[in-house]
């Protein structure tokens, strides 16, 4: 699925320059599950971005399937984005004044897809995560699992090639985050998906089919 | 997911968009009233021009006001009575003069001028006016011989004005504007602007009669009504009808219209007339039609509506002046705020909706999709606030119209000044009627062309805000969905 060739990324910070990533080599097969492990400022969240082609890597390639997301322009990567990638977010991330419905929504909006159409999917979407009956709710009517529900719903009603999750149960209870975990995983088994989730948490990596360490810019097989 | 965006962000930050649409109607609602007051007083200054110089006068034409020579007896009529004159009965002396003489301050000159006027080209009409006043003194003397003080003898000398009360006598100075016209020619000139309350207007046969047309106003105070007789320059004169001016409130260029030649003789200006006014073919003509009358009238001051528009004083270019300054400067002040306060706060909206911005970059939102989000709800609460602005706006020409305040207005180029020597002492009734002061109760018109200003207003508001926040929001990271929350 993904081919990173030496791969670097540096920000300029004034006059210093800090280079979060130095020359990261990687490959991750189609339906793999990967779990990014890390101290803090190891460089996890800047590897997301140039899988999740947010952001441009400053050397190296970046293949998705058989695209260069390193060459590609503005509105080439928002493309890529909204039909190939699912994201979920730490904080979660909804819309704070769309319902959780509309939140899904939001996610088929680039693809064009008509009104009629695009309720149907996000409310099959939504039951899919448990959350039918709570459609109409805002998501601060919502508990934190709710809300990383309606994320992981509105990253998977495009359906994507790829989820990419940044720390996804860093805000939520334990009980609340192995009912995630068993969401995430019971998806990627049922889809096929190519899974790459970041994390503190050990016992979140544990379920992972493969564990990847960064640390500095540099990463190593765990 | 454009609208449903739009109108759960509109509504779920109500305090912005309140805040943002309140600013914008109070900057609309300024630029309505003042807008609506500044023709409202251009209206008004229109009628006072219109009720002295008449409808469709594009140019007026008067001679240039002489210097007065020095020690020279200025202005003021004289009042000569011989010994035989008046009569007398019981010891004391009746007399009474009345005089037309061309108004205080009014220069004449010949009616030649006239065709010269109309040889100009691109003149379509013009017509000659004599402006005149009619003074009347009237007065009794006791006879003289009795009495004890060395006051001014019974005959000869003219009473001068401070008679200091000798034995008694009383005096009155009663007059009033008569104006001259053409009576063939109506299309141009003052009676062109008034309305016939009663009888009828004068007409090309009522030249060398001895006819009358009274303004309404000073036919109700002089109590004088179709049919009866006036007495102008010593003559009797026949009322045929009485006129009023087409602006309520407003009174007409004089007190008394009768026919030019008629006034010419009475007062001894033959073939004198005090102005023209000219009517050009069309407005583009009138640089071109004045240019034209000044060259070939040097002596005259040729003026025109815009000119004379100037020369309006009184309240009324006190209001005038107010509101093309002040009321402009404000007007521009609070709409410079409101647009300040609509940019602000779409900015700051954008910066506090950094990581939503991101987000939906992040899921793959473009950027022209998002700035047209920001764009759309500036733009909607600028529209609101514009909605809001025109509806306070209305209230207040409403309320505006509903106090209604009184202008005066006075066309300074045709002062009909009371008689001379005013400095009257005690027994002096004076009685003047003012001509060309012209109450006018202001009238604030609502144009479609202000309600198109004011929207157009709200959307550049709106687009600029937008445009503004827009900008910021393209340039957000979509990595700044993943900024953890701090
Ligand atoms: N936009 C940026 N500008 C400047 N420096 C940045 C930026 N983003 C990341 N960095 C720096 O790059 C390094 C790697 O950051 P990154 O966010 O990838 O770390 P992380 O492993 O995700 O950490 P955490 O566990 O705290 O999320 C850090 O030193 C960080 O300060
Ligand atoms: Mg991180």
């Amino acid at each position: 699925m993904y081919e990173l060739t030496n791969i670097s990324k540096s920000y300029r910070q004034g006059k210093r320059t800090v280079d979060a990533l130095r020359g990261v080599t990687l490959s991750i097969p189609k339906g793999q599950l990967v779990a990014i492990q890390g101290p803090t400022g190891g460089g996890k969240s800047t590897l997301l971005q140039m899988l999740g082609a947010l952001d441009r890597p400053s050397g190296g390639t970046v293949t998705l399937g058989d695209k260069q997301l390193a060459s590609l322009g503005d509105r080439a990567l928002a493309r890529v984005r909204a039909t190939e990638i699912g994201f979920v977010f730490q904080g979660f991330n909804l819309i704070p004044t769309l319902t959780a419905q509309e939140n899904v929504e939001t996610a088929l909006a680039p693809l064009g897809v008509a009104a009629a159409e695009r309720k149907r999917r996000a409310s099959e979407v939504l039951a899919s995560v448990g959350l039918g009956d709570r459609g109409d709710h805002l998501p601060a009517e919502l508990s934190g699992g709710q809300q990383q529900r309606v994320a992981i719903a509105r990253a998977l009603v495009k359906d994507p090639e790829v989820l990419l999750a940044d720390e996804p149960t860093g805000a939520l209870d334990e009980g609340t985050r192995d009912d995630i975990l068993d969401l995430l995983e019971g998806l990627w088994k049922e889809k096929g998906l190519t899974v790459v989730l970041v994390t503190h948490d050990s016992a979140v990596a544990k379920r992972a089919e493969r564990r990847l360490y960064i640390k500095g810019g540099t990463v190593r097989e765990g | 997911m454009f609208f449903t965006y739009l109108r759960r962000e509109l509504a779920g930050r109500r305090r912005q968009t309140a805040i943002v649409a309140a600013g914008m109607a109070l900057a609309i609602a300024l630029v309505i009233i003042v807008n609506a007051i500044a023709a409202g007083v251009k209206d008004a200054q229109g009628s006072v021009l219109e009720s002295v110089y008449g409808v469709g006068t594009d140019i007026t034409v008067a001679a240039t006001p002489a210097t007065p020579e020095e020690g020279g007896a200025a202005g003021g009529p004289r009042f000569e009575f011989g010994a035989e004159d008046g009569a007398t009965a019981d010891g004391s002396t009746s007399l009474s003069q009345s005089r037309l003489t061309a108004g205080f301050g009014t220069s004449t000159f010949d009616a030649a001028a006239l065709e010269t006027i109309a040889g100009v080209d691109n003149v379509a009409a013009a017509a000659g006016t004599l402006s005149l006043t009619n003074t009347t003194f009237s007065g009794e003397i006791p006879d003289m011989s009795q009495a004890q003080g060395g006051g001014p003898a019974g005959g000869g000398t003219p009473p001068q004005g401070g008679a200091d009360g000798a034995g008694g006598s009383a005096f009155g100075v009663d007059s009033f504007t008569v104006l001259g016209l053409d009576p063939a020619s109506s299309a141009v000139g003052p009676l062109s602007a008034v309305t016939l309350e009663d009888g009828r207007g004068l007409d090309a046969e009522d030249a060398g009669q001895y006819v009358a047309v009274l303004d309404s106003t000073y036919a109700a105070s002089a109590a004088l009504a179709v049919g009866d007789t006036i007495a102008i320059g010593g003559s009797d004169f026949e009322v045929v009808g009485v006129v009023a001016s087409t602006s309520a409130d407003a009174t007409t260029a004089s007190n008394v219209y009768i026919p030019l030649d008629v006034a010419q003789t009475l007062s001894g200006e033959e073939g004198m007339i005090s102005s023209v006014a000219v009517q050009a073919a069309s407005s583009s003509d009138i640089e071109q039609v004045q240019a034209d009358i000044e060259a070939a009238l040097p002596d005259t001051t040729v003026s025109t509506q815009e000119d004379l528009a100037a020369s309006v004083s009184g309240s009324l270019s006190t209001a005038s002046s107010l509101v093309a300054n002040l009321g402009t400067w404000l007007s521009v002040a609070v709409l410079a705020a409101a647009f300040l306060i609509a940019t602000l706060f779409t900015v700051s909206g954008v910066t506090r909706r950094t990581r939503e911005f991101g987000t939906l970059k992040a899921i793959g939102w473009s950027n022209r999709r998002i700035v047209a989000q920001v764009s759309g709800e500036s733009l909607v609460q600028g529209l609101i606030g514009g909605a809001a602005g025109i509806a306070l706006g209305l209230v207040g020409v409403l309320i505006v119209n509903l106090v209604g305040p009184t202008l005066t207005g006075e066309a300074a180029t045709t002062t009909a000044a009371g008689p001379g020597g005013t400095g009257g002492g005690p027994g002096f009734g004076m009685q003047e009627a003012a001509a060309s002061a012209t109450e006018i109760v202001l009238n604030a018109p609502i144009t479609p062309l202000v309600i198109g200003i004011a929207v157009a207003l709200a959307v550049l508001g709106g687009l600029l805000a937008g445009a503004i926040g827009g900008w910021r929001a393209a340039r957000l990271r979509p990595a700044e969905a993943l900024r953890s929350i701090a």
